[in-house]
């Protein structure tokens, strides 16, 4: 398109907008923050995609004495069963990871949904749907996990679904926002007065142009997922045939790993939730920041130009 | 020309489109009555083919509600709207679809109207798309038609430019193309220069003038009285949802018999610094549409009111100091 | 006797991300005496909000800045902001474009309009209430509105209160970016009708920066045009319309309808203004203009005295002064 993008730049008016995806691109290459955050959780990523050639038969096989120290042949040591810690820990990341993820998946499919209808239709539908929203928020959601985990069972399955159905509310209340300014855009206006329905409308104006920011959401949404999983597990609530980090602190605390003096087996599963938590959070949060018009701002102190001597510059012209 | 000659394309007639005022919650609360901001307050009137008439106001004056209740972006309170013989006031939607393909709209801000993310050919094809027109070479010599009949000429160069590469006056021409291609009859124009340059206003003000000359009927929206005047076939002036004063443009900017008009004809600022005139202004600004004033609407303003103007609300009538037959205004003193 | 304000060869640059830099204001000069009414008129992107703001020094860090401003004399930008800052809203203020939508929505307008009387030291708590007062009165508001929040004000109203900001601390200078852009003609009619009293009254001089030619024509004593960053022509608003030299200005005016001037064409100028973030060769204007000969694509024109007080950058103007000579 040289030519023509040529010719139209020549014209002078081009150079504000900026194509999307690009800013977005250097958004997060111009942000430690993200970048850090990003590597982290490629780094967690890769580990648990790589699992299966990392593992190589039950990582929960007896390989030593019981809370063994690290170092000795064991890298982290083994815990209270005798099972090498790094394995079950590649072995957790695999889990929570997935559990992480896919809770996430489904909190932004109910939250986008949600928000999509709620922010484009207005009226008694947005009135219903964000005071369903309300109301959810403000469940207490540990309470609410440990009563669904009791009540439909303890499985993998099930803690996905509770975790993905509880942390929907703020991603609903974004993107309800973020439709309604969309739907106001005068182009979605002129569609509408061609004769556009309602789902052509949507598919074709309005979440092209939220779906970014409904991704950055989905990445935070990561973080508080793992959080939970952890959380529920590690109440005992999790499935009990599946290892993940909340899975091997439980482990640990049943296993008086603190009256043994056996930190290593408490620490690292600790120290991987928090990693993959800061990580999802700092990745996702400038993803946020470069999308979410609301929370960019300008800058107001413009004073501090340069002056610079007549003489060599006006040569150039 | 394409007129069939039966009657005017579009007959508006006691026109009424309110919004409802939100309540706080103490309003609601005490049950006070619903408010109403009367957006439109009962307007009629109609427009040809191959005409262009100008709705001429300040902000808040109902102009734009007209045009949406037209067009059926809002729906009207009241009243009738009969487009090419036929009632569209109260049509349901299924019904309305067809009709759309006829009236069309272009908007007042080039850099808001186009989806940043679609490509010139996207938005032109955009409408024939939604109506299921043609098929793919059909398209693109609507396309290329539509492109070149406002003035984007060759159209091929433009069909894969993102509106971002393109200046104002290009963009409102994309604009003017997507609203071309499905032939409509009926054009709005909601202040389509208003954001443009100088230089360039002229230009898309001239296409518009064409498509007028060739049939086309145009609605132009407009707060510009010197756009109105050197472009519209005739103008009608609206205060606080009401017509105050109708007739051609001719007639309304020259002998001008609403003291409304008469106020506003005064304060537009003339090019010649030698015909700088003392301009009659209003003090305060429109009151707004939620309390309507009693009698003549623009009384509390006018400066000839009589107490008389507090109780009756006037007519659009022939003035007695009109000199050609369709000049009306809505004033018991003239 | 010197002018008030001289500004002399005012080049700014705005460094652009990828690198390479925009050359908004290429050189421009003009004068202005107390309480006179000068119009700053071009379209967008012609520079003349980048110049009236370098001149209350209010630029971003990517900027940079040559020439002069001269104020009674003293050059205010010799040493950047230090030298600058003393002026901004004591000598020169400014009422920015949009300013009527600018107030803080939770702090009430009087309070606002205090702020800069006492960060520049010109009074404080009841003296600078009294002052508020004083102000509004000034610029025609009821004293009494000055305890009530931005939203109890209209768009005039608001348009308004910000010029009472801008006159917060008795400035000799006002300069006026659109100050009637968003508003409606009756509105309008009323701000213009303030600005010009002020001038008169107080012996403000005012620039007034607009893209609207009638509204120049209808306020200001002189003006100058810009284009692509330089000043095509400036002189009496008379001159300007009746005796233009400068193929843009006449063709500005040609694109510009008039109410009464039914028969006359409104013709718009076709092409668009040059790119400025590169060099420009020859007339800026040359490659839109209706009259170029052999050497407007190569030779710029410079700035030259066409008349009293008016002056013009274009070569037509050279042949007509060898065929009078």
């Amino acid at each position: 398109m040289s030519a023509a993008t040529q010719g139209a730049a020549a014209e002078g008016v081009s150079a504000a907008a900026t194509a999307r995806p690009r800013a977005i691109r250097a958004a997060i290459l111009s942000s430690p923050q993200a970048l850090a955050g990003l590597a982290i959780v490629g780094a967690f990523v890769a580990v648990a995609l790589l699992s299966p050639l990392l593992l190589d038969g039950n990582p929960r096989a007896k390989v030593g004495p019981i809370f063994e120290h690290p170092g000795s042949g064991h890298l982290l040591g083994t815990d209270g069963g005798g099972a090498d810690m790094v394995k079950l820990l590649i072995a957790g990341t695999r889990v929570s990871l997935l559990v992480g993820f896919a809770a996430a998946l489904v909190s932004a499919f109910i939250g986008g949904t949600v928000g999509l209808l709620a922010g484009f239709f207005g009226g008694k539908i947005d009135i219903a749907l964000m005071r369903m929203t309300d109301y959810v928020l403000v469940i207490p959601d540990i309470p609410l996990m440990i009563v669904v985990a009791a009540l439909f069972g303890r499985s993998l399955t099930n803690i996905i679904l509770i975790i993905g159905v509880i942390y929907w509310t703020t991603t609903a209340r974004l993107i309800r926002a973020q439709v309604k300014s969309v739907r106001e855009r005068v182009y979605v206006k002129r569609a509408g007065a061609l004769g556009a329905g309602n789902t052509r409308l949507i598919t074709k104006h309005v979440l092209p142009q939220v779906a970014p920011l409904l991704i950055a959401n989905t990445v935070l949404l990561v973080a508080y997922a793992i959080f939970a999983e952890t959380f529920i597990t590690f109440l005992g609530l999790g499935d009990p045939s599946i290892i993940s980090w909340g899975r091997l602190i439980q482990n640990a605390f049943t296993d008086d790993a603190i009256l043994n003096d056996a930190w290593w087996a408490i620490v690292p599963p600790g120290v991987c939730v928090t990693l993959v938590v800061l990580g999802s959070t700092m990745f996702g949060q400038s993803l946020e920041d470069a999308l979410n018009p609301r929370l960019r701002s300008g800058h107001l102190s413009v004073r501090r130009f340069r002056m610079r001597p007549l003489g060599g510059q006006l040569d150039s012209e | 020309m394409t007129t069939n000659g039966s009657g005017p394309l579009l007959e508006v007639e006691n026109l009424v489109a309110r919004y409802p005022v939100p309540r706080w919650i103490v309003g609601a609360l005490q049950r006070r009555p619903k408010l109403y901001a009367h957006a439109v307050d009962g307007i009629s009137f109609s427009l040809r083919r191959g005409e262009m008439l100008a709705l001429v106001g300040e902000s808040g004056c109902g102009k734009t509600s007209t045009a949406h209740a037209i067009l059926r972006l809002i729906e009207a309170e009241s009243g009738s709207i009969r487009f090419d013989g036929q009632e569209i006031a109260g049509l349901p939607p299924r019904a309305l679809r067809p009709l759309r393909r006829r009236m069309q709209i272009v908007y007042q801000d080039p850099y808001e109207s186009l989806d940043p993310r679609f490509r010139v050919a996207a938005t032109i094809e955009e409408p024939l798309d939604v109506h299921d027109i043609g098929s793919r070479a059909e398209r693109r010599t609507e396309m290329l038609g539509a492109l070149e009949l406002a003035g984007l000429t060759p159209p091929e160069l433009y069909l894969e430019r993102y509106p971002h590469e393109l200046s104002g006056g290009q963009r409102q021409r994309v604009a003017i193309a997507a609203s071309l291609v499905l032939h409509p009859d009926l054009l709005v124009a909601d202040e389509p220069v208003s954001m443009l340059d100088v230089s360039v206003r002229a230009g898309i003000l001239a296409i518009l003038d064409s498509l007028r000359d060739n049939g086309l009927a145009i609605l132009m929206i407009t707060h510009d009285l010197s756009t109105a005047a050197h472009y519209a076939d005739r103008i009608a002036v609206m205060y606080l949802g009401r017509i105050v004063e109708e007739g051609t443009a001719h007639d309304v900017v020259e002998n001008p018999q609403h003291p409304y008009t008469k106020a506003l004809l005064s304060v537009v600022p003339k090019r010649d610094p030698r015909e700088r005139t003392t301009p009659q202004i209003l003090r305060g600004e429109t009151p707004n549409s939620i309390r309507i004033p009693s009698g003549c609407r623009f009384h509390p303003r006018c400066p000839i009111a009589i107490p008389e103007c507090r109780n009756v609300d006037p007519e659009l009538r022939r003035p007695a100091g009109a000199t050609a037959p369709g000049h009306r205004a809505a004033c018991i003193r003239v | 006797m010197t002018p008030l304000l001289e500004v002399d060869g005012l080049n700014v640059w705005f460094d652009l991300p990828g690198g390479g830099e925009l050359h908004a204001v290429r050189g421009i000069d003009f004068e202005l005496d107390a309480g006179e009414r000068f119009g700053l008129v071009g379209e967008s992107g012609c520079g003349k909000t980048t110049a009236i703001l370098t001149m209350m020094g209010l630029l971003p860090p990517n900027a940079s800045v040559a020439g002069e401003v001269r104020l009674g004399g003293e050059n205010i930008l010799a040493r950047g902001e230090e030298s600058v800052s003393p002026h901004r809203w004591n000598d020169i203020a400014m009422v920015f474009q949009g300013a009527m939508n600018a107030f803080n929505p939770v702090q009430t307008v009087g309070s606002q309009i205090e702020e800069p009387m006492r960060l520049h030291g010109i009074a404080e708590g009841k003296n600078a209430r009294r002052q508020v007062e004083e102000l509004f009165e000034r610029v025609g508001i009821p004293s009494d509105r000055a305890s009530r929040y931005p939203h109890e004000f209209s768009g005039g109203m608001r348009q308004r209160a910000a010029i009472a900001m801008a006159l917060a601390c008795e400035p000799k200078i006002l300069l006026a970016d659109e100050p009637t852009t968003a508003l409606d003609v009756m509105v309008q009619a009323q701000i213009l009708e303030l600005l010009s009293s002020l001038a008169t009254d107080f012996d403000l001089a005012l620039i007034l920066v607009t893209h609207d030619l009638p509204i120049v024509a209808h306020v200001c004593d002189r003006a100058a045009v810009m284009y692509a960053g330089v000043i095509a022509e400036s002189g009496t608003i008379d001159d300007l319309f009746h005796a233009p030299r400068h193929p843009y200005t006449r063709l500005l005016f040609a694109a510009t309808p008039d109410l009464h001037a039914g028969g006359d064409r409104v013709v718009s100028i076709p092409g668009a203004p040059p790119r400025l973030d590169q060099p420009i060769v020859g007339c800026p204007f040359e490659p839109r203009c209706d009259r170029a000969f052999e050497p407007c694509p190569t030779v710029t024109p410079a700035l030259k005295r066409v008349g009293d007080r008016h002056v013009a950058a274009c070569h037509l103007n050279d042949i007509v002064r060898e065929a009078t000579a």
